[in-house]
């Protein structure tokens, strides 16, 4: 295929690619307002929720594969140094090369030096999250490469000119009738067009992406990928997929590349046996997904000829460098966190502004880019730390104690590691006003004297109290109403009735001294 | 009981300001099964809010206070899953002489009442239709499991009604209300319905910072659904308003 | 190692540097020190033991297939071409891939038969109707079978682009019962593909689709004794077939 093919990549119609959120509260409160959006998310969560639980209960040893999945993983992270070392030798002996990748621009600048070195001015890609993280599509397109995506949610994703909105099922936020549209409209700015009358059946909306797709397929010399696991005794590459695409790209094409991070390898083959079991049941809640392709180096004759393996860190040494965050980097990018959490399903997942979103997102990307902006700085606290997602996690990432983690550090800073080098962080700002609140609510707590003289005030002027507050408390009184004060404290009515008597002074802890200064 | 045991309460710095019933009731309903409750007044707050947002500073104070103030208790009792949680889940991460000693000697009411105590039945009276929310900490961070249930099962007159996607969070989450309202407030709606759609004339929990959210969303909605801590349920014996209304008092949100 | 693959090599340095950055994040943790060791408590298999073991297994095989919609068929071994030739007309299939090791016989003789040749391209296989092949093993547990790239399995294009896969299971013999069971019969070496039914999408409001880039309809064929329990013993006839 020559370079001059029409229409790529540049768009005669201006996209509807969402852009960066300022901060989580301000976009989910308007995803809150897209009711189509809001059905069409929690239509899909609920669906895959059920699914999964039954998935799971299958299994009636699932604590302990979750047990070791966190344990392997656990094993990986502090031992990661030896684990990629042995990693490269196997994959190098195997015929692979290996390659190294501090940052994004590292990554896709290998990449683009691959693509050029062939000739080829095209590539096909199998949905990675490790690409999409470092915005490989966008920076091939610059060095004049296409990147077509072949995952058929990525695919409605790249032809609306969209961003992805869950891990799993990234076109989640679409529904049938806009997905027709999209094939309609663009297919044919990307090679073989949509049939004119194409209805918005999904079995019809499948069928023209998969002849779509077909002849990219049969004609692509360089394909894309990530992968799930990498083993290092073996050097063996694992990506688990269900359309298909996915064997496409990784065997039809002479180069291949894979562009992974550095936390996903694994130490042995058997290690395998674990988390083929945890993931497909957590994913997409089957027994096993319907294809799972593993590649060790080349095979003479089989596939591709060449292989590169780019491990990629951007970020994650960093996150290895926080003894709480660090079991982020145990996660298999399975969705299920999403897929139960109340706030994914109402917020959508553009509100995280990154490549992960849901719970693991508002853990991972706050610490592979720091709390440096508005947006990551929010995202810690867009969860009401219900455990939902802890609980379902397939390899035990406690989240909500890594979201309370991460609020310590946007609000009270601290020492962390960036790029590799240890920074004291200093506490975000617009935080000043929480800060003093808190500050004198525990001054306040720490003195019931105070609390006692508040409580007897709030009783005395209760009938005064505004329905509505003005300020901060306004976004609670917006849409519930406050309890009122009672006239009497629990603390008063025991002085009132109890002082005397019964109960109150019997054990040592009364008889310390009452309030701190 | 052999020997008498020391039981304090915790009342919690919600329940003492805004919902001093559910104090009450608790003591009530202990006295009635024969257990001496202490109060110790140097207790404060359990720093759940101050940690849950990132302060973990302005906790430290409030863990020791919470140590200290305990200290020589068998049991410390609280009406609230979510401080239960906090105490026995974070403040033995604190360097606190005998934080950790208290967490572990702290209870939520019903693990108190079904583990130590070893009741179901606690004589109690309610006649109405009541759901239950599980409450996340409760659910999840303790495990209450069906204690909750079982106690609820025993009262006489009442009828225990099933709540749609009953483990799914109210929205509350301390200052996340706050923080991200529109949220919040989505997932307080989606629970009041729920609630609603039961045909119970109350809602009851093991938290009332929960109820105070599910409370306050109802309110504003005009329903007519009552929230009601779980302890007040179970110290109701219809002699007093027990019998014919929910309880008097001063739970303003939800007359 | 290719020109490029040198030249893109930047590699080498940041090779040092990652590895710097991971054991400064480790914080001087000698090697393997504070590195608790795995708990392996899960099951090795959910299936019970008992004499009937491995009929059970090939019964939850089937199963398991089934219920990922792969069509599935079981035979003695004796009436195994007859299947073949009546599975492959019933799609009308006219020509089929057909690795080096499958045996001659499997085949009709009607078939035109396309060679597994490294030089038949993408384009050439996507004109063949069918492809036949054996497996490495198949999972009960999960309703997976194993292809190795071994002679009777080939290349692994050769599965992938055809449209209908007839695979081709000895039963009990290649049957293991769960993952645990199957890894350590497996040479991580061999290029891998895993297959649980037809390829399949939800990627649509989360409804399933089968049938997108992969072979559309996989047919799995258990050959071996159907009727007592899967020991050696001739199992009566007539018992074959869907």
């Amino acid at each position: 295929m020559s370079g001059t093919f029409l229409g790529m990549p540049r768009r005669a119609v201006p996209g509807n690619r969402p852009g960066a959120p300022r901060d989580f509260p301000t976009a989910a409160e308007a995803a809150g307002r897209n009711t189509t959006l809001l059905e069409n998310l929690r239509h899909a969560t609920h669906t895959i929720r059920d699914k999964r639980a039954r998935a799971v209960a299958e299994l009636s040893d699932w604590p302990e594969l979750r047990a070791a999945g966190a344990a392997i993983k656990d094993e990986v992270l502090l031992r990661l140094d030896d684990h990629l070392e042995r990693l490269e030798e196997a994959v190098t002996a195997a015929g692979g090369t290996v390659h190294w990748a501090a940052d994004a621009d590292e990554a896709n600048r290998i990449v683009t030096e691959l693509v050029h070195a062939t000739g080829e001015t095209e590539a096909i890609k199998v949905k990675s999250m490790a690409t999409q993280e470092i915005g490989l599509n966008e920076a091939l397109a610059g060095a004049g490469i296409t990147a077509y995506e072949t995952d058929l949610a990525e695919l409605i994703v790249q032809l609306g000119d969209d961003l992805p909105s869950h891990i799993l099922v990234p076109a989640i936020h679409r529904n049938r009738a806009e997905i027709r549209d999209i094939f309609r409209e663009r297919m044919g700015e990307w090679g073989r067009a949509a049939p004119g009358d194409l209805t918005d059946r999904p079995a019809e909306l499948a069928e023209a992406a998969r002849l779509h797709l077909r002849e990219k397929f049969l004609r692509a010399r360089v394909g894309i990928s990530g992968a799930n696991f990498m083993v290092a005794e073996t050097g063996t590459m694992v990506v688990v997929e269900s359309e298909g695409n996915g064997r496409m790209c990784l065997t039809l094409p002479e180069t291949l590349i894979s562009v992974v991070g550095i936390e996903k390898v694994v130490p042995t083959w058997r290690d395998l046996e674990v988390f083929l079991q945890l993931l497909p049941r957590s994913s997409t809640a089957e027994r096993m997904n319907p294809y799972t392709t593993m590649w060790t180096g080349t095979t003479e004759g089989d596939g591709p000829r060449e292989f590169h393996l780019v491990l990629l860190d951007n970020g994650r040494t960093d996150v290895l460098a926080d003894t709480v965050g660090r079991q982020a980097l145990r996660c298999i990018r399975c969705s299920a966190c999403l897929n139960v959490c109340p706030v994914y399903e109402r917020a959508g997942g553009h509100a995280y502004g990154s490549a992960y979103p849901g719970p693991i997102g508002a853990i991972l990307t706050p610490q592979l880019r720091g709390v440096g902006s508005e947006l990551d700085a929010s995202l810690p606290y867009a969860s009401s730390l219900c455990g939902a997602c802890y609980e379902v996690c397939p390899v035990a990432i406690d989240i909500p104690r890594v979201l309370v983690h991460l609020r310590e550090r946007v609000v009270e800073g601290g020492e962390v590691t960036v790029r590799g080098s240890r920074v004291r962080l200093r506490p975000a700002r617009g935080h000043a006003a929480e800060r003093a609140v808190m500050r004198a609510a525990r001054w306040a707590l720490d003195h019931p004297g105070v609390v006692r003289a508040g409580q007897r005030a709030a009783g005395r002027t209760r009938r005064l109290h505004p329905r509505r507050l003005p300020g901060p408390g306004a976004a609670w009184t917006a849409s519930r109403d406050l309890p009122e004060v009672p006239a009497e404290s629990f603390r008063r009515w025991w002085r009132r009735t109890r002082e005397a008597g019964a109960g109150g002074g019997t054990a040592s802890g009364d008889g310390q001294r009452e309030d701190r200064s | 009981m052999a020997e008498r045991m020391r039981v304090g309460l915790f009342i919690t710095c919600v329940n003492d300001t805004l919902y001093p019933d559910t104090g009450r009731a608790v003591v009530t309903l202990l006295e009635r099964l024969g257990v001496e409750v202490g109060f110790p007044e140097a207790q404060s707050c359990c720093g759940q809010p101050q940690f849950n947002t990132g302060y973990r500073s302005e906790t430290e104070p409030l863990v020791r206070r919470y140590a200290e103030a305990f200290a020589g208790y068998d049991h410390i009792v609280t009406p609230s899953g979510s401080c239960a949680a906090m105490v026995r889940d974070h403040h033995p991460g604190f360097a606190v002489p005998g934080a950790a000693d208290a967490a572990r000697r702290t209870l939520e009411l019903t693990e108190f009442l079904v583990d130590v105590l070893g009741v179901t039945d606690v004589g109690a009276y309610y006649p109405h239709t009541v759901t239950y929310h599980p409450t996340c900490h409760g659910l999840r961070a303790l495990g209450l499991g069906d204690r909750p249930r079982r106690l609820l099962e025993r009262v006489r007159g009442l009828e225990l009604v099933e709540l749609p996607g009953a483990e799914e969070c109210c929205g509350f989450g301390g200052t996340f209300a706050v923080k991200n309202a529109a949220v919040s407030t989505s997932m307080g709606r989606d629970k009041a319905r729920a609630v609603v759609s039961t045909g119970a004339s109350a809602v009851c929990t093991v938290d009332n910072s929960c109820l105070m959210h599910i409370g306050g969303v109802l309110r504003r909605a005009g329903s007519p659904v009552r929230p009601v801590h779980l302890a007040e349920i179970l110290a109701s014996t219809g002699e007093s308003a027990g019998a014919t209304g929910h309880g008097t008092g001063t739970r303003g949100a939800i007359r | 190692m290719s020109d490029h693959a040198r030249a893109a090599g930047t590699a080498h340095g940041s090779r040092e540097v990652v590895l710097g950055r991971i054991r400064r994040a480790l914080g001087g943790t000698g090697p393997g020190a504070g590195v608790p060791p795995v708990p392996r408590r899960y099951l090795a298999s959910h299936l019970p033991e008992g004499p009937d073991r491995a009929a059970t297994a090939v019964e939850l095989l089937a199963e398991n297939l089934a219920d990922y919609r792969a069509l599935v068929h079981r035979v003695e071994p004796e009436g195994l071409p007859a299947l073949i030739a009546r599975l492959l007309a019933a799609r009308g299939a006219r020509s089929a891939v057909v690795p080096p090791g499958v045996p001659d016989a499997w085949l009709p003789a009607d078939i035109t038969r396309v060679a597994d040749d490294p030089a038949i391209g993408a384009a050439e296989l996507d004109a063949v109707d069918s492809v036949v092949t054996g497996c490495a093993l198949a999972i009960a547990e999960t309703g997976t079978i194993v292809l190795d790239g071994s002679p009777d399995q080939g290349r692994r294009r050769i599965t992938l682009i055809p449209d209908h896969h007839l695979c081709v299971v000895r039963v009990p013999d290649q049957v293991v019962a769960s993952l645990p069971e199957a890894m350590p019969r497996l040479v991580p070496h061999r290029p891998q593909t895993w297959i649980s039914g037809p390829s399949a999408t939800s990627d649509i409001e989360l409804d399933r689709v089968e049938g997108v880039h992969g072979p559309r309809v996989l047919e799995v064929v258990l050959v071996g004794p159907t009727g007592n329990g899967g020991t050696a013993d001739p199992a009566p006839p007539g018992t074959t077939g869907p």
